[in-house]
């Protein structure tokens, strides 16, 4: 296991030079970095200085081999539009961001699992056709209009829930929702496919046939194994979850991470932007390999080679 | 001959094309037994009218701002205009023929993007797949990095160095989504490699390029085709959300997207600026997803969901 966890760290080396790599490439060689990473309101002397502390008058592999070196220590410069350096910005962004994801993944995950789980045991009946069309639904709606529309609902017209920001539990229930929802609907579909395939292995067969009454079957056989590749779908809906968090932020005005970054982006802040893309190939590289160990603690009969 | 059986004596003769005649015969029948396929296939053709023949079905002028007829409600409403038929924005541009101008955008992106990376994706995976070892490991390690990082992650940097556009927009899209292809592609060329056929044409002296064009891409264009069209209802998503963010497509040109973003401000007082666009966006996806479906069930029945 020890050993297992070891390689997989050290698989992700490779991941985030390649990372690191593309950033620096779009950064450096798409464009001149002083201007995207000046206002365009900087004056000439701004722009010498900054020319001269990024040392861009070095060879590229050098500019690149420093870049490298100050990132592995947090740094990733200033950050024009605060003055503060990038990463502690972005890590401060980050707990708003998790709340707003963990809530989100909370909802999917209480949505999909019993629809998903009744849609497969009620197939082709009514109650199917009818769960699969909401998640189809929830597939075609983008999740700004789904937010837009909930503000409509509940806080224009009903006066529920406040339209935007961050405060009491009530700021979370409309951000939480609009995330939750894709996520349930693309969750739904891969339960039911995973507990359509377990209900027709011969083990349950076994089991009915013994005798057993259905909901002992479907509790303590099916389910049991029809959730382990719920983990993995759990895992792989993270980078969606991500994507949908950048833009939940920005309908909502979340005070979190997306939203700083999509703010960075049409500021021309590349410090932020830069810092933003690691902490969040990070975190996802991490997840990735959390939820790999979770599923072979899971399933046994996955060997960790 | 009398030894085969008529399916296998019908294709040594080459009967090809009555084959294919069969097939489009049995895919018609699936269509109209599919209810959701055919719906599917009916918004999508509606849609590609509606963005082709813009100027015929707009009644305004898209980009045209009339100060006087701001935020018009629907014309069913009380105070709406006859001749704005989904009402009017902040600007006083007509809803209705702004949403038949977005959806060339939403096409040609669509479209666009999905073709960029389906060649781009194709390509890799067929290098991957066909000649393995270090090519087929710098490939998929790239892949990895592509899956490590979320798209919309890599799309906000590139949009940030080159600026919004439609170009840069189907450019960016098209280079994130490649990897889907690529790993399906590569799939399919690793198994379909070891078939006789291949073995047979290799052993008959056939050059690499002559194999994969025709032995092995014929094979692979049925998961080609599902992912794309799946692809395309993503890309679409995509396009609207970056317009949403104000990266994507810049004024005048429109798009769905955008016109969201504008309504989102008015939503206490007009609630028509923001809605129509977004439905437009939902409908046109689900139909593409639903013609998706139909298409994956007829091409590959081995995908087709347990139903």
């Amino acid at each position: 296991m020890g050993k297992y966890i070891v390689k997989s760290l050290l698989q992700m080396v490779p991941v985030l030079f390649l990372i690191s790599a593309i950033v620096f490439v779009l950064v450096h060689v798409t464009g001149d970095p002083v201007n995207l990473m000046l206002p365009e309101t900087a004056t000439e002397e701004d722009r010498a200085v900054l020319s001269k502390a990024l040392g861009l008058d070095r060879p590229l592999y050098i500019q690149f081999g420093l870049f490298l070196y100050n990132a592995v220590q947090g740094d990733f410069g200033h950050s024009f539009h605060y003055g503060q350096s990038a990463l502690p910005l972005v890590l401060e962004r980050l707990p708003a961001s998790f709340q707003l994801a963990g809530a989100g993944m909370l909802i999917a995950t209480l949505l999909a699992i019993p629809l998903g789980i009744i849609s497969a045991l009620k197939r082709n009946t009514y109650l199917d056709l009818f769960i699969s069309g909401l998640s189809a639904l929830g597939k075609g709606m983008p999740n700004f209009w789904t937010g837009i529309m909930l503000i409509l609902l509940f806080s224009v017209i009903l006066g529920i829930f406040p339209v935007s920001g961050k405060g009491g539990p009530e700021h979370l229930v409309l951000p939480a929702i609009t995330l939750g929802a894709g996520i349930a609907a693309q969750m739904t579909r891969l339960i039911r496919a995973s507990m359509l395939e377990i209900l027709n292995q011969e083990y349950i067969r076994t089991a009915r046939s013994k005798g057993l009454l259905e909901t002992i079957v479907i509790f303590k056989h099916a389910l049991r194994n029809g959730l382990i590749p719920v983990v993995t779908i759990m895992g792989l809906q993270f980078t969606s979850l991500i994507g949908g968090t950048l833009v939940t932020e920005t309908v909502f005005s979340w005070p979190g991470l997306g939203q700083l970054l999509v703010s960075a982006v049409n500021t021309h802040d590349m410090s932020i932007v830069q810092a933003a893309v690691f902490v969040i190939a990070i975190i996802v590289l991490a997840v990735n390999l959390l939820t790999d160990i979770v599923y072979r603690y899971l399933d046994p009969r996955i060997k960790y080679s | 001959m009398s030894l085969l059986s008529k399916s296998q004596a019908d294709g040594l003769s080459g009967k090809q094309p009555e084959e294919t005649e069969g097939k489009w015969r049995h895919g018609m029948k699936s269509l109209l037994k599919s209810k959701t396929g055919t719906l599917g296939i009916l918004i999508v053709l509606v849609v590609c009218i509606i963005a082709i023949g813009a100027p015929l079905f707009a009644t305004h002028e898209p980009a045209k701002i009339s100060p006087a007829q701001r935020l018009l409600p629907p014309m069913w409403l009380e105070g709406g205009a006859p001749d704005h038929l989904l009402g009017t924005d902040n600007l006083g541009r007509d809803i209705w023929s702004r949403i038949v101008y977005g959806s060339q955008v939403s096409l040609i992106v669509g479209i666009g993007a999905v073709l960029l990376s389906g060649a781009i994706g194709a390509l890799l995976g067929l290098l991957a797949g066909f000649y393995g070892k270090w090519v087929n490991a710098i490939i998929m390690r790239v892949a990895d990095a592509f899956i490590a990082i979320p798209a919309i992650l890599f799309m906000l940097v590139v949009l940030a160095v080159l600026g919004p556009g439609l170009g840069t927009l189907i450019f960016v899209i098209g280079v994130t989504n490649w990897v889907s292809y690529a790993r399906v592609v590569r799939g399919e060329v690793l198994s379909v490699k070891e078939r006789d056929f291949v073995k047979a044409a290799r052993a008959l002296g056939a050059r690499n390029g002559r194999i994969i064009f025709t032995h092995i891409l014929p094979n692979v264009l049925s998961s080609f085709i599902i992912i794309s069209t799946m692809s395309v209802a993503t890309t679409i998503i995509m396009e609207a959300s970056l317009s949403f963010l104000g990266l994507g497509i810049k004024p005048p040109a429109v798009s769905w997207g955008g016109m969201l973003s504008d309504g989102r401000q008015y939503l206490a007082t007009s609630w028509w600026v923001a809605t129509f666009p977004g439905l437009a966006i939902t409908i046109t996806v689900l139909g593409v997803i639903f013609f998706g479906d139909w298409l994956r069930d007829m091409l590959d029945p081995r995908m087709k969901s347990k139903e």
